[in-house]
């Protein structure tokens, strides 16, 4: 250890000025808080906080939150048990067992399909994966289970929860509205469910004509 | 031989002293305060401004650190041999939880080790993503640091500002990959989305806000006495010393080295852009401050100027399906993350997964240098020197 760095190893102590002397760098930062209150006061302020569990954000419509397995018009799962991804699963969380189809033309149906809610690293890449878009995401990131069996979901309970609610709905990369639901997202003034619905429908009237 | 004779002779043995005394058990008595024995204390894991689970034990004489041993593996989650098990695109939500607070780097570094691994080239759009990410992950994790540091120290309200501007970025973030920590936002060879309609001007629109945020805090606190006697000449690190001991990042940079990967080795879309790197000279927890404060500002640069250039195109390179390593290829890439040097070397054995990882934990290599910023300093400061360290005991532990 030859070298010597640019500066002494135990430098002068730090002699201190006589402003700094008086405290009165201090009254900058007072001035810094008095502002704040001054304008939170009046009402002036931007609140920045929310009551949580009463009064909900709109979330991101990429937001990776509780998986939906989504339906066909019949109301059968899309799911066609394929296992991608099972394979996709960075934290091995979801299992899945194949039952033959009563189709023909579907050859492969889940029996079961449990995603370990405990064990998802809500990465998304299931949704990636998915041939079908069988499987998307929902907003919805409020789950508390009283023991570890009850994190383990069934496909019955992937498929209720917010199936129906587009407002809900979280990661789909595939899904056409969601540069419209973002700007309403963000400008808080258009209704995001019935935004997201003309622009479905003005999306699918465009592919028809 | 002990590890104590090993490192003994080099750093000024003050390491190799610290951990004889720790394990010498027979000469106990010693000329000390108030001719009592030394004490030896237990500072965490579970204390809360360790800021995770690192245990440090402490021998105290009085209010005076006369020995500091710290004990990591609390977190231990055996992450790189799980990279092991994974094929490589698999791997990137396990970097997030790395360093927790700094997901979008983390992923910027394993992404890249990867991408050099396999011989993909990333197109410029979304080289621009990325370094926009990561600048402002950046910023967040700086926040982070000094809201933590701050309230450890005793000054509170810049808590509460630290982390109304951190809302925000973590908001941009969400808008842009759908979440806040662990953001799983890159994937080898691209960027998995594009930028939403409207995030440039929203991001922009905080960019011209927030150094008028930093001047708040900066006047809550550079000036202030209080704050200055808190940290000035506490935890002194010099240079020669945190270049033995392998510090990286704003550590270093505020001994009176100026040494960053950005600009030493550009990567990504720094190259382009025109940035300063914060040095200074004095190497205790105030020039961190220092560094740290400057290094938001430069990062706004970064992003402004990345968002003014940013180019057109594709976001994804072509790559196969399966991304295989040629076979005995080995690859390092490392970047400059808010803590420091984040590196992963990655073995390939032309199967799709990792023969072998590891990380370059900057906060591993920052954490050695904790008993040597403690050795005589008082008790209260213990936590001052662990809050300037900036450590992520997940990325410590791995």
């Amino acid at each position: 250890m030859s070298s010597r760095g640019a500066h002494p190893r135990h430098p002068a102590p730090y002699r201190y000025t006589i402003v700094e002397r008086l405290y009165l760098p201090l009254l900058s930062g007072l001035w810094v808080t008095l502002r704040h209150f001054v304008r939170n006061f009046f009402g002036r302020g931007k609140t920045y906080t929310i009551n949580y569990p009463e009064e909900r954000r709109l979330y991101s419509p990429r937001y990776r939150g509780h998986h939906i397995l989504t339906t066909r018009p019949d109301g059968s799962l899309r799911c066609v048990a394929c296992f991608l991804c099972a394979a996709a699963c960075p934290a091995e969380c979801i299992h899945i067992e194949a039952g033959e189809h009563p189709d023909l033309n579907i050859e492969k149906y889940p029996l079961l399909y449990n995603i370990d809610m405990l064990r998802c690293v809500f990465c998304g890449y299931c949704v990636d994966a998915c041939p079908e878009e069988a499987i998307i995401m929902s907003n919805n990131h409020d789950m508390a289970y009283f023991n570890r069996g009850q994190s383990v979901v069934t496909k019955d309970e992937l498929q209720k929860p917010y199936a129906y609610d587009e407002s809900r709905l979280g990661y789909r990369p595939h899904y056409p509205e969601e540069q419209a639901q973002h700007a309403a997202l963000r400008h808080g003034l258009v209704d995001l469910v019935e935004e997201a619905r003309r622009q479905g429908a003005d999306s699918a009237s465009r592919t028809a004509s | 031989m002990e590890w104590a004779d090993f490192t003994a002779g080099r750093t000024g043995d003050l390491h190799g002293r610290a951990i004889r005394e720790m394990t010498n058990t027979t000469n106990t008595r010693r000329d000390t305060l108030f001719d009592v024995e030394e004490m030896e204390l237990n500072f965490g894991p579970q204390h809360p401004s360790t800021h995770g689970v690192l245990r440090l034990k402490l021998k105290v004489d009085g209010e005076r650190i006369v020995d500091c041993y710290p004990i990591i593996g609390y977190l231990h989650r055996g992450t790189e041999k799980l990279f092991e098990l994974h094929p490589f695109f698999q791997n990137v939500p396990h970097t997030d939880r790395l360093d927790y607070v700094a997901a979008a780097t983390n992923n910027l570094a394993y992404v890249g080790a990867v991408e050099k691994l396999i011989g993909l080239v990333v197109p410029p759009r979304a080289r621009y993503i990325r370094t926009i990410l990561c600048e402002l992950q950046r910023i967040s994790s700086h926040l982070l640091w000094l809201a933590t540091h701050a309230i450890d120290i005793g000054a509170m309200t810049p808590f509460f500002y630290c982390f109304r501007e951190r809302e925000i970025i973590l908001d941009l973030f969400e808008e842009y990959c759908g979440a806040r920590l662990t953001l799983n936002c890159m994937r080898p060879g691209g960027q998995p989305f594009d930028l939403p309609v409207g995030w440039g001007e929203r991001c922009a629109e905080f960019l011209d806000d927030f150094p008028s945020k930093i001047d708040e805090y900066e006047g809550l606190l550079t000036n202030n006495r209080i704050w200055k006697k808190r940290t000035v000449g506490v935890g002194v690190l010099p240079a020669d010393l945190a270049q033995e001991y392998g510090v990286t990042g704003p550590m270093l940079r505020a001994s009176g080295v100026q040494w960053d990967i950005r600009k030493a080795m550009p990567y990504e879309a720094y190259g382009d852009v025109e940035f300063d790197i914060p040095v200074t000279y004095n190497g205790d927890t105030y020039d961190r401050y220092l560094v740290r404060m400057e290094e938001m500002r430069q990062s706004v640069r970064i992003v402004e100027q990345c968002l003014d250039k940013l180019p057109d195109g594709l976001i994804m390179a072509k790559s196969p399906r399966v991304l295989k390593a040629p076979k005995q290829s080995d690859a390092y890439f490392s970047i400059e993350g808010p803590k420091g040097e984040i590196g992963f070397y990655l073995v390939g054995d032309g199967t799709p997964n990792p023969h072998r990882c590891r990380v370059r934990a900057p906060s591993f290599m920052n954490l050695q240098v904790v008993p040597i910023l403690a050795k005589d300093q008082l008790l209260a400061d213990m936590v001052a020197v662990l809050g300037t360290t900036d450590i992520v005991l997940g990325e410590v532990d791995r």
